[in-house]
């Protein structure tokens, strides 16, 4: 039903009656998120518009120097190799792609000449490949054209498994082929509603070729460039220090008109995020500061300094508790947590209930992250998308203490809930991380009240998210009963997010742990609604279909959101920004500019 | 005396390789993983962080990388981090500058104070101004870093709007602009780490002086009439620096080895911000280099301490 509407709706868009940003609205009402409902428009034959801009600045240079501040500074330069966001982040001040995210999810054009549309002949009807057209003219920081050959080199150089690019997961299904000097066609095996994923945003810049093709495959680390990119970004590159300290200058062929607005830009690592807000905020002696993760009453009190303000992005990333469905405490073949086992507490779905009633959502904003958290029930918060209307959520000891009750948990002598002589305790473990060691402490206040004893665990992080296969502590082996982090939503998009939890992904001693379904949950259900999302090519029904696999989950209490987190950044009153949620923060560099 | 060095020297080389040994078997054993931060990507494939283990050795047994590393090190290869995969010599080269600049400064800093407040300190022990410097010492000793740092910070910077606290390598200001901007940036680190240092150093400083100043031959040269200077400086000074020389050659790798807390609240791209940073993402080689370069430079001024004692007291032959 609702696709017959979407269908009358696109119809609409397309010979004038309803107007783009009309529709949009309403996909976002229905729980899709713009970029998305872009996407579907450009399948259902309506060109995607590029976002309006509001660059003001009418002539290239002249605005001095950028001053950013990346409390983890940038460790290398290719954005193939990047280990965190900040490497992405620094290399795209020289690398573009093809196009990039406005903060409202409409794609922009960067290194492209043309949106690709089913109208104008680029996007397959089918889903099955895309056309890209690129910018004609336009010139790498050494003079040398830029190309299609550099668009299918970058494919091919990533696909090499010798290389080992942490890209290559969105590569390595798809063919890139060159059609002319100017025209690149990406092939996919299956129908792809995603399809601006490949060559679009910071993770994804395009290399140049002749610079690269002597170091693909195994001698990929002996890149000279790797340390020195050349690119076609609005900043030259001047000067690099791993961690401390990234320079470029203004690019004076840079190819989009009136742009850069600045002289130079400085990228400075380094420190902890307070003190860069502080730097930003307070003193001003930096124009922008990165991620700036930190208690909101902090935050509120230097911003009466009055240089500088925080500025937040609505992204798609997930704070949750992951509840363990196998018995972290026996071993079986030399495995804790096997899938042999069943835990022994969570295996009645009263328990599980019970701990998501027993979650204080709205005091872990209130107390720890304030403007840059919202509450949730899903787990699917985005790619702000599809997130499910049909959830809610609750905090309540009395309720958790009566479906506890009813279910047969009687407290014993010492206060502590027990049933055939289990007891009610959990071990909760999370990273070392501030926020989180405070939820940790609201959560185990509440069980405590309700009778369920909580002991805490925190973990480096470093330890916490190694592959180190002889650690216990890491969250893929999951030897605790119930743990806390985020997977960050690094595109407007769930597939990738969402088959983690498949029943064939489950982490176990087999596969080195390296399966992404770490809670170890089944269920067939979620496996054939994931399955059909991924062969769907109708966008509304596929968004049908991740919105249920979310409501299996919340049916389960796989996981408990405790908070849905937006990005949070510093910027000078002046400076003009432009942060999206669904993508790296320089994303959009090149639009930046200082109100005079 | 030559001798002496070599026979040093030659020790030395079993001592090292077995500094080398334990520092690698403990960074081998200690949990974690630089490739970490990729797992909770979704986009990034497990099969990527396998590869990666696999492509930089670290899943070969600890002795094979043990081996591996000591013949790259024999060959003047010191491998490259994992993290930035840049050499390991260039890494360190790179933060060298900073780390001895302001380490130093702060080190000159500390002797400009501990060596005259500890001398004249001694001289009038228990007067007005021995007290004043004991008791200024013992606060100074006893406030970590870290806290006069941010102390500072919110003193000079946030409040007075005086002195910048971030430090940056690329000034843009040439000549005398320069300079000037070099100083003012450093003043915070480097009176954070030099008054931290000076005041242990003074109590050092002062008890040395306090065991010579009433040997008999003091008594001696003050009876032949010398004046109070010439007996301080020529008669004390010289057998009391025994010991201060050797804190201060000891002291000495730390300039090389920079200052990990100081370095990271005023973000000063040094050893020590590059030495944790390394740590906390598990770039062993980074690790390796940077704590066997410093375990070299233990070993040489324990050497250079030991040969400068024969020349400040020729009683002390060096056979």
């Amino acid at each position: 039903m609702l696709d017959k509407e979407l269908r009358s709706m696109i119809g609409q868009v397309k010979d004038g009656r309803m107007d783009r940003r009309g529709f949009i609205k309403y996909m976002a009402a229905v729980g899709l998120t713009a970029p998305l409902a872009n996407q579907i428009l450009a399948l259902g034959g309506v060109a995607m518009a590029e976002g309006p801009s509001a660059y003001k600045p009418t002539k290239r240079g002249g605005g001095g120097a950028l001053k950013l501040l990346w409390w983890q500074g940038p460790t290398l330069l290719n954005p193939h190799f990047a280990t965190g966001t900040k490497d992405q982040d620094g290399s795209c001040l020289f690398y573009e792609p093809l196009a990039c995210w406005d903060p409202d999810g409409n794609m922009k054009l960067v290194l492209a000449a043309e949106i690709p549309s089913i109208q104008n002949g680029l996007l397959a009807a089918d889903g099955k490949s895309v056309t890209w057209k690129l910018k004609p003219g336009v010139k790498g920081h050494d003079g040398k054209p830029f190309t299609a050959d550099d668009v299918v080199f970058t494919w091919e150089y990533i696909v090499d498994p010798a290389t080992a690019a942490i890209t290559v997961a969105t590569y390595r299904d798809i063919t890139v082929a060159k059609v002319d000097d100017l025209t690149v066609r990406i092939t996919f095996k299956k129908p792809t509603p995603f399809w601006a994923d490949a060559f679009v945003g910071a993770p994804n810049t395009i290399i140049p070729k002749h610079l690269f093709a002597d170091y693909k495959g195994s001698k990929s680390r002996e890149a000279p460039t790797n340390l020195a990119p050349v690119g076609t970004g609005p900043y030259k590159f001047v000067e690099f220090k791993p961690g401390d300290l990234v320079r470029g200058q203004l690019n004076p062929d840079y190819h989009m008109p009136n742009r850069p607005y600045f002289d130079s830009v400085e990228m400075k690592g380094g420190g902890d995020a307070v003190s860069a807000a502080r730097a930003v905020i307070q003193t001003g002696e930096y124009d922008f500061g990165w991620n700036i993760q930190v208690e909101d009453d902090v935050l509120l009190r230097l911003e009466k300094g009055g240089k500088g303000k925080t500025i937040y992005a609505v992204g798609g990333d997930t704070e949750f508790i992951a509840l363990n469905f196998t018995d972290p405490n026996t071993e079986v073949d030399g495995e804790r947590s096997s899938m042999k086992t069943k835990h022994p507490l969570f295996s009645d779905p009263a328990v599980r209930k019970a701990l998501s009633l027993l979650v204080d959502r709205e005091s872990v904003k209130k107390a720890i992250y304030g403007r840059a958290g919202r509450t949730t029930a899903n787990f699917l918060n985005g790619p702000e998308k599809f997130v499910s209307k049909n959830t809610s959520w609750e905090f309540s000891v009395e309720k958790a203490s009566k479906i506890l009750d009813d279910a047969g948990w009687k407290p014993g002598a010492d206060g502590i809930r027990e049933k055939d002589g289990k007891k009610l305790k959990l071990l909760y473990q999370t990273s070392i991380n501030g926020p989180r060691q405070k939820t940790q402490a609201i959560v185990k206040q509440a069980c405590q009240k309700a009778g369920i004893d909580v002991e805490l665990k925190s973990v480096v992080a470093s330890v916490f998210f190694s592959s180190d296969v002889a650690n216990p502590d890491t969250y893929a082996k999951f030897y605790a009963d119930m743990e806390m982090f985020q997977i960050p939503l690094s595109q407007p998009d769930p597939s990738q997010h969402m088959r983690r939890y498949l029943s064939t992904n489950v982490a176990t001693k087999e596969n080195k742990w390296q399966g992404t379904n770490f809670p170890r949950w089944i269920k067939k259900d979620y496996d054939a609604v994931i399955e059909a999302a991924e062969s769907e090519m109708d966008p509304l029904k596929r968004a049908a279909h991740y919105i249920k696999a979310n409501d299996l989950m919340y049916q389960d209490t796989v996981f408990i959101p405790v908070q849905h987190r937006l990005k949070v950044e510093a910027a000078a009153n002046n400076l003009r920004p432009i942060i999206s949620g669904w993508a790296n923060e320089t994303d959009n560099l090149h639009d930046w500019y200082r109100e005079e | 005396m030559s001798q002496y060095v070599l026979r040093r020297l030659l020790i030395a080389i079993p001592s090292l390789l077995g500094i080398s040994v334990v520092l690698f078997v403990v960074l081998a054993l200690a949990p974690g993983d630089p490739f970490s931060e990729l797992a909770t990507n979704p986009n990034v494939p497990p099969e990527v962080q396998a590869a990666l283990r696999a492509k930089f050795g670290l899943d070969d047994p600890i002795h094979l990388r043990y081996l591996h590393w000591l013949n790259a090190m024999l060959h003047g290869d010191w491998g490259f981090s994992f993290v930035s995969r840049m050499n390991v010599d260039a890494l360190i080269l790179q933060r060298l500058p900073a780390t001895l600049y302001v380490i130093g400064s702060a080190q000159i800093l500390a002797l400009l104070i501990a060596i005259p407040v500890g001398v004249y300190a001694a001289t009038k022990p228990y007067s007005l101004f021995d007290q004043i410097a004991n008791t200024l010492a013992f606060v100074g000793f006893s406030l970590p870093t870290f806290f006069t740092g941010i102390l500072f910070i919110l003193i000079f910077s946030v409040t007075l709007d005086w002195l910048p606290f971030v430090y940056t390598t690329d000034i843009k200001a040439t000549g005398i602009h320069w300079v000037l901007e070099m100083i003012r940036q450093a003043i915070m680190p480097v009176a954070v780490l030099g008054l931290f240092q000076a005041a242990s150093m003074t109590r050092f400083v002062r008890s040395a002086m306090l065991d010579v100043i009433r040997l008999d031959y003091v008594t001696t040269a003050r009876a032949k009439g010398l004046g109070q200077a010439t007996v301080i400086v020529k008669h004390v000074m010289r057998n009391a620096m025994i010991p201060v020389v050797t804190l201060i050659a000891l002291q000495m790798p730390a300039v090389f080895g920079g200052a990990i807390v100081t370095e990271q609240i005023f973000r000063i791209p040094g050893i020590g911000s590059l030495l944790i940073s390394s740590i906390l993402s598990n770039d062993t080689p980074v690790v390796m280099a940077v704590t066997f370069v410093f375990a070299c430079l233990v070993v040489l001024f324990n050497l250079i301490a030991d040969v400068l004692y024969g020349w400040l007291d020729p009683r002390i032959s060096l056979r």
